[in-house]
C-alpha cells in the first residue's frame, strides 16, 4: 500500500513542469493574489534553492507590496517581485585595483580551475599580463589540468610538483608576478570541504603568504560556487569568508538546469557580490553577473 | 538559528514533545511544519517533502502516536521508519555477476566525483571481491582527465586503458573492452566525462557507449551537496540510461544530504555507495537506516562501529579496552591510534559521528591526517617516560621535543592538548550510562 503511494507520488513528480510562469498564469487567471498564489511563489523560489527562510521573506515582502499598492495587475506584480529580488542580489562590486592577486577557493569540483582559465582568457583579451599559479598540489593531475589551460589560453604558469607545499608555490608565483610585471596573478587552490580544519588552516597560511609577500598588489579573493549546490553553500561561504576574505563569488554551471538560487541567500546574508557566472566548459564561457538576467532566469 | 542542523532541529522538536507526554492533532501539525522546514533546509526536494510530511501526518494522527504512552518515541520511530523506507528500505548490494565480466559505467554531472569514485571502486572491489580491475578513460574532453585517471591507477597499481590522441569515447570504450578480455580483467570501470543532463549530444554519447559495451552497472555519481535539482538530474539520467544505482559523494562535508532522499524517492534506484573523502579508501556502502539516522540526529553509530571494526583487530581492541579501564592510555597508544585511523579520516570526524558528542569540544581536537607525520615526529622525540606520563613534560622538555622533531613548541602544546582531550572524550564514551543513552557499543567497550 505504501509502495503504491510512493509510486503515485513519483509519477506525479515526474509530470509536473517546473515552469513558474505557467503556474503563475494559472493562478493569476483567478484574478486575485490569494494564498494559492503565494504558496506557488514560495514553492518556485524553494525549488530554485533559495531556501525556505529566504523564500518566505521574499514572499512576505511581495505580499506587503501588493497590499500597499492594491495592485491587481499581473504584469505589475511580476514587476514588484523582480524588483524585490534584483534589489536583494545587487551588491556593490569592488573592481580589483591592478596589479592584483586573486586567490580562488571553493569546495571540491565546483569549477575553480576552469574558472581560472576563463578569467585568464578574459584579462588577456583586455591586454593584461596574466600569471597563474598551480597551488593545487594535492589532487591527481590538478597541475597538468591547469598547465593545459595555460597552454591553450597562452598565459604564464608557475607550478611545482604534486605534493609540494602550496604556500611555497604561491611564494614563488608572487616573485614571478613581480619580476614579470604581471597585472594579475590568479592562484588555483585544491578543492576542500570547509569543515576540514587542517585544510582550512592550509588556506589561511597561503593567504598569509600573499598578505606578506604581495606588496604593491591588491588582493581580490574569489569563491567559486556550483549553481547546483543546495543549502550547504551558506556554510561554505561563511567558513571560507572567515578564512580568507572573499571579495566576490563566481557562480558556475549556470548553463545547466539549476538556478543557483542559493547565491541569493548568500548575498542577502553576507553581502558578498556575485562577479561572474560560468556558463560552460570552455574558456570563453564566462559572463559578467547581471542581476536582472539572473532574476529572470529564476522564473523560466 | 536559521541554518542549525537538521539533527539538532529534530532533537529540539522531539524533546519538546517528550516533555508534554501526549500529542494533540495540533501538535502533529506543528511538528510536521517544523519537519518540513528542516527537510527543506536539508535540501530534500520540495515535492518529496510535501508528500513525506503528509504521509507522516496521516500515520501519526491516524493511530499509534496519540494513544501511545510515549508519543515522542513513537513519533520518532514513525519518522525514522518512513525515512528509511524512502531511502530504499533494505540495503541493496551491488550485483556481482559470476562467470562473466562486471562492467561498470560511471556517469554524472561535471565535478561530481566520477573519476575519483571509479578509482575508489576498483580498489575496494579488488580488495573485497578479489577482482582484477581495469579502468578505462573515456573522458576525452576535460583537460588532463585521462592523466588524472592514469595517476590514480598508478597510485593503486591498477591498470588503466587510455588513448591520448583519440577523441572518440565510444571507440575507446570498445577497445577498452577488447583489452579487458585479452587481459582477463573481470572488472572494467569506464570513467566518462561529466555532462549536463540536458546536453543532448553528450547524453547520446553515453547511450552509444552503453550500447557498445553492455555494462552490468551504470552508476550515477551525484554530489552530496546537491540542492533541489537532484531530482531533475537523476530523473533524466535514469530516463535515458536506465541507471542501475547511485553513488553519493562528498558526504564527509557537513551537508545534510537531502539529495539522498530526493533521488531514491524519485527514480526508485538505490544508492549503493557513498564517498566520504578525497582519499582512495574513502568509500563506504550506503545503509538507508544509517542515512535516516544521520538525518534524524541519532548519530551515525553503526558506520562508526563498522569503521572502527574494520580498522582495529580484536586483539588491539581488547588491549585498548583494558587501557581505558585502567586509565593507562598513553602517548604510544595515541600514536598507534592515529596511525590506524589515519587511513579513514580524522579522529574528530569519527568522533563527530557519535551521538551526544560535543561538537564544540570536537572542534579543538584537531588530529586530521595531514598532521600525522608531525604528531609522529613529536611523539618519537619524547622519551618513553614522557610518552607514558605526559604530565611530566614541562616547558624545557617541550622545547627539547620541539627541537628534536623539527616542530614548534606550539605544535607540541597542541598535540598534548589534543591528547588530553581525546583521552577525556574516550573516557566519556566508555562511560556506561552514556553508551546506553546512545545505544551504542563500541568494539573496544
Ligand atoms: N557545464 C559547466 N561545467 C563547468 C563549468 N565550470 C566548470 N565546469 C566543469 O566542472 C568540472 C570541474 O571543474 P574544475 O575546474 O576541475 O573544478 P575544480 O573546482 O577546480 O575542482 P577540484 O580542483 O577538483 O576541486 C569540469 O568538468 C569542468 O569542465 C560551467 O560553468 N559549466
Ligand atoms: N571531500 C571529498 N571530495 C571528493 C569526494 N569524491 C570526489 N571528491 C573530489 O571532488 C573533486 C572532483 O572529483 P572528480 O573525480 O574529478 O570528479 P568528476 O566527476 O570525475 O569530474 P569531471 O570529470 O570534471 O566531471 C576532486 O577534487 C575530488 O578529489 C568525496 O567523497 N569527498
Ligand atoms: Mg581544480
Ligand atoms: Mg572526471
Amino acid at each position: 500500500m505504501e509502495l503504491s503511494l510512493y509510486e503515485r507520488m513519483r509519477n506525479k513528480l515526474l509530470k509536473t513542469a517546473d515552469n513558474f510562469k505557467e503556474k503563475i498564469e494559472n493562478v493569476m487567471y483567478m484574478g486575485s493574489f490569494d494564498d494559492d498564489f503565494f504558496d506557488e511563489l514560495e514553492e518556485t523560489l524553494i525549488l530554485s534553492d533559495l531556501g525556505a527562510q529566504t523564500s518566505v521573506k521574499i514572499t512576505e515582502s511581495l505580499r506587503a507590496k501588493i497590499k500597499e499598492t492594491r495592485s491587481k495587475s499581473k504584469e505589475e506584480v511580476m514587476g514588484f517581485l523582480k524588483e524585490i529580488l534584483v534589489e536583494m542580489v545587487q551588491v556593490e562590486t569592488e573592481k580589483p585595483q591592478l596589479p592584483t592577486i586573486m586567490l580562488v577557493v571553493g569546495v571540491n569540483g565546483v569549477g575553480k580551475t576552469t574558472t581560472i582559465a576563463k578569467l585568464s582568457e578574459r584579462y588577456k583579451k583586455e591586454g593584461k599580463k596574466v600569471v597563474i599559479a598551480a597551488a593545487d598540489t594535492f589532487r591527481a593531475a590538478a597541475v597538468e589540468q591547469l598547465d593545459e589551460w595555460a597552454r591553450r589560453v597562452g598565459v604564464d604558469i608557475i607550478k611545482s610538483t604534486t605534493g609540494a607545499d602550496p604556500s611555497s608555490v604561491i611564494f614563488d608565483a608572487i616573485g614571478a608576478a613581480k619580476a614579470r610585471k604581471a597585472d594579475i596573478l590568479i592562484c588555483d587552490t585544491a578543492g576542500r570541504l570547509h569543515n576540514k580544519v587542517n585544510l582550512m588552516k592550509e588556506l589561511e597560511k597561503i593567504s598569509r603568504v600573499i598578505n606578506r609577500e604581495g606588496d604593491g598588489f591588491s588582493i581580490h579573493n574569489l569563491m567559486v560556487l556550483d549553481a547546483t549546490t543546495g543549502q550547504n553553500a551558506i556554510n561554505q561561504a561563511k567558513v571560507f569568508h572567515d578564512c580568507v576574505e572573499i571579495k566576490g563569488i563566481v557562480l558556475t554551471k549556470l548553463d545547466g538546469t539549476a538556478k543557483g538560487g542559493i547565491a541569493i541567500s548568500i548575498i542577502d546574508e553576507m553581502q558578498i557580490p556575485i562577479e561572474y557566472v560560468g556558463i560552460g566548459e570552455k574558456s570563453e564561457d564566462l559572463i559578467d553577473f547581471d542581476p536582472k538576467k539572473f532574476v529572470d532566469l529564476l522564473f523560466e | 538559528m536559521i541554518f542549525e542542523g537538521l539533527n539538532e532541529k529534530f532533537q529540539n522538536i522531539f524533546s519538546q514533545l517528550k516533555r508534554k507526554g501526549k500529542l494533540s492533532e495540533k501538535d502533529i501539525q506543528e511538528v510536521n511544519r517544523e519537519i518540513k522546514m528542516a527537510l527543506l533546509e536539508a535540501d530534500v526536494n520540495f515535492k518529496v517533502v510535501k508528500q513525506f510530511t503528509k504521509n507522516i501526518g496521516e500515520r501519526a494522527i491516524g493511530q499509534e502516536v496519540l494513544s501511545s504512552l510515549t508519543p515522542g518515541q513513537q513519533f520518532i520511530k514513525i519518522v525514522k521508519d518512513e525515512m528509511t523506507t524512502l531511502l530504499g528500505g533494505e540495503i541493496e548490494r551491488m550485483d556481482f555477476v559470476q562467470g562473466r565480466q562486471n562492467v561498470y559505467m560511471m556517469v554524472g554531472l561535471q565535478g561530481a566525483g566520477k573519476t575519483t569514485t571509479a578509482a575508489k571502486l576498483a580498489n575496494l572491489l579488488r580488495k573485497e571481491k578479489k577482482f582484477k580491475p581495469l579502468l578505462v578513460a573515456c573522458d576525452v574532453y576535460r583537460p588532463a582527465a585521462i592523466k588524472q585517471l592514469e595517476i590514480l591507477g598508478d597510485e593503486l597499481k591498477i591498470d588503466v586503458y587510455s588513448e591520448h590522441d583519440v577523441k572518440d569515447p565510444v571507440g575507446i570504450a570498445k577497445r577498452g573492452m577488447q583489452k579487458s578480455i585479452e587481459g582477463h580483467y573481470d572488472l572494467v570501470i569506464m570513467d566518462t566525462a561529466g555532462r549536463l543532463q540536458i546536453d543532448e549530444a553528450l547524453m547520446d554519447e553515453l547511450v552509444n557507449i552503453k550500447e557498445a559495451i553492455n555494462p552490468t552497472e551504470i552508476l550515477l555519481t551525484v554530489d552530496g551537496m546537491t540542492g533541489q535539482e537532484s531530482v531533475n538530474v537523476a530523473n533524466e539520467f535514469n530516463r535515458l540510461l536506465d541507471i542501475s544505482g547511485v553513488i553519493l559523494t562528498k558526504l564527509d562535508g557537513d551537508t545534510r544530504g537531502g539529495a539522498a532522499l530526493s533521488i531514491t524517492y524519485t527514480i526508485g534506484k538505490a544508492i549503493k555507495y557513498i564517498g566520504t573523502g578525497e582519499k582512495l579508501t574513502d568509500i563506504e556502502l550506503f545503509y538507508p537506516d544509517r542515512m535516516a539516522s544521520r538525518i534524524l540526529g541519532m548519530g551515525d553509530v553503526l558506520s562508526f562501529i563498522d569503521k572502527a571494526q574494520s580498522m582495529m583487530d580484536d586483539e588491539k581492541a581488547k588491549e585498548l579496552e583494558e587501557k581505558f579501564r585502567n586509565q593507562d592510555f598513553d602517548l604510544n597508544d595515541f600514536l598507534d591510534q592515529i596511525k590506524q585511523i589515519e587511513s579513514m579520516g580524522s579522529i574528530s570526524s569519527l568522533l563527530e559521528m557519535m551521538p551526544g558528542a560535543n561538537k564544540k569540544a570536537l572542534k579543538n581536537v584537531d588530529l586530521s591526517g595531514a598532521d600525522t607525520k608531525k604528531t609522529e615526529a613529536i611523539i618519537l622525540s619524547m622519551t618513553q617516560e614522557e610518552r607514558h606520563k605526559p604530565g611530566i613534560i614541562n616547558a624545557s622538555r617541550r622545547r627539547r621535543i620541539a627541537l628534536g622533531s623539527g616542530t614548534m613548541v606550539a605544535d607540541v602544546n597542541r598535540l598534548l592538548k589534543g591528547f588530553e582531550q581525546s583521552k577525556k572524550m574516550m573516557k566519556q564514551m566508555s562511560n556506561p550510562s552514556m553508551a546506553k543513552k546512545g545505544r551504542m557499543k563500541l568494539p573496544f567497550m
